[in-house]
């Protein structure tokens, strides 16, 4: 087991760092490039904080949409072969829930500001 | 010191002009370059824009048209008086400044949130979609006799092209894997017309001014095929930056679009439009992965490009919406 601070807690520093006492003293493209490096802490946080238990939640569901066991990235690259060939669509029970659910989990983490994904999140609500 | 060369260039060109001032490069990768310049002449400072491959760069990537048949589209387009810059010069090898062409400068905006959010362009914003099918109606009437040569490409090309890129990148998805089969199971077919088609017809490649569309930019994609994909492209929700409900660029409605497009005497198919922006979508979620792949591989290691590879995720909810909505 690793010691603590936790990465999670890492970030967040360096991120509010580069936010509050850098920004106001930088202009142009540079300020541009520094908006986009926050912006990636701040991703790279909150896929810390929210992986674990969305991929947990993606695992279950694929183990019981394919009868099959593996690991995430085995079962979804199972997943994506099955629907390539027609074994699986969106009338397969569970596979337009799953690609949601799947899909709100990785929005929540990429651009949880994306209005598509705002429209989606009120109809969860 | 690319003044020297423009300065030069312009001399041998247009009459009384006696050189170039203010040059400052707006965008470029390491193989496409946009200049912005002021022309000093008798009459007046002339703006101007170079579009350019500098030296050694010649080849285009496969997709691509070419500058010299951008340049030649653009200078159709103005002629016919679709909202284009009027091509001054093609260059040519004793410019030395690469290959390309100079055009005319339009002044306007053309960054999407500031079209949409601006007080300036308050009152163009909702004649925008309408404004826009009746200019892709006459970029669809161009003469075909004078285009030059293009790529040609039906649906069934572009959805083999789309799954061989998106199979290279090694990057299971199961919901472009979905889209794929969809677009499989609704192929329109061939179109009963083969037109211009612009390619990259979109909100961000259009300059805008208080009085609405200025000019139509960016014709590297352009392809002869069916014109309902520049409708479909138009509509793709990564275009509406937010404005989700105005399908069209975030401006309006696709009946507005639709209307535009018909009274300017030419006829839409709902259903092959709503194709290409299935299409469409998934074509930008490809893309992004692409940038992602050459992030990794260099020689563009910046971060913009790795964070772009996180917007696939984007096209997928919005591929989600179109095929597999939910709720009302």
């Amino acid at each position: 087991m690793q010691d603590e601070p936790t990465p999670i807690e890492l970030t967040r520093a360096v991120a509010d760092f580069l936010r509050s006492d850098i920004t106001p003293l930088i202009s142009g493209h540079q300020a541009f490039k520094l908006r986009v490096a926050v912006n990636i802490l701040d991703l790279v946080t909150r896929q810390l904080a929210q992986e674990a238990g969305s991929d947990a939640a993606e695992l279950e569901r694929l183990r019981a949409l394919l009868g099959a066991d593996g690991t995430v990235t085995e079962l979804n690259r199972t997943l994506a072969e099955r629907i390539a060939k027609g074994d699986v669509d969106l009338a397969t029970p569970g596979l337009a829930e799953h690609l949601w659910a799947t899909t709100m989990a990785k929005l929540a983490v990429d651009q949880p500001n994306y209005a598509s994904y705002k429209r989606e999140l009120g109809r969860d609500g | 010191m690319i003044e020297a060369e423009l300065s030069r260039s312009v001399q041998r060109w247009l009459p009384g002009a006696t050189g170039v001032t203010g040059a400052a490069k707006l965008s470029g990768g390491a193989s496409q370059e946009t200049w912005r310049f002021d022309v000093t002449h008798p009459d007046g400072v002339i703006g101007a824009i170079l579009r350019r491959s500098p030296k050694g760069y010649g080849a285009a990537p496969t997709r691509a048209a070419g500058l010299a048949a951008e340049a030649q589209l653009m200078q159709l387009a103005f002629e016919a008086g679709v909202p284009s810059p009027r091509v001054m010069h093609v260059l040519t090898p004793e410019d030395d400044l690469g290959t390309g062409f100079i055009m005319q400068r339009i002044e306007g905006e053309t960054i999407a949130r500031k079209i949409l959010r601006d007080q300036e362009y308050a009152a163009a914003r909702p004649l925008l979609a309408r404004q826009i099918g009746s200019v892709l109606a006459g970029l669809h009437k161009l003469p075909q006799d004078k285009l030059p040569e293009l790529r040609s490409r039906s649906a069934t090309q572009e959805i083999s092209e789309f799954e061989r890129d998106y199979r290279s990148l090694n990057w299971p998805k199961p919901v472009f894997e979905l889209a794929l089969r969809w677009l499989r199971d609704h192929d329109p077919g061939p179109s009963t017309e083969t037109t211009l088609v612009h390619g990259d017809f979109r909100n961000g490649n259009l300059i805008i001014g208080a009085d609405g569309i200025r000019a139509v930019l960016d014709w590297e994609l352009a392809h002869l095929g069916d014109p309902m994909e520049d409708l479909g492209w138009v509509c793709v929700n990564s275009w509406r930056f937010g404005e989700i409900d105005k399908p069209v660029g975030g401006f309006g409605s696709r009946e507005e679009l639709f209307a535009g497009y018909e009274a300017a005497g030419r006829k839409c198919d709902p259903a092959r439009v709503k194709f290409w922006e299935v299409m469409g979508t998934l074509r930008w979620g490809i893309m992004c992965g692409g940038m992602m792949q050459r992030f990794r591989e260099g020689p563009d290691h910046s971060m913009e490009r790795a964070m772009i590879g996180r917007r696939a995720s984007e096209t997928e909810i919005d591929l989600l919406r179109l095929l597999a909505p939910r709720g009302g």
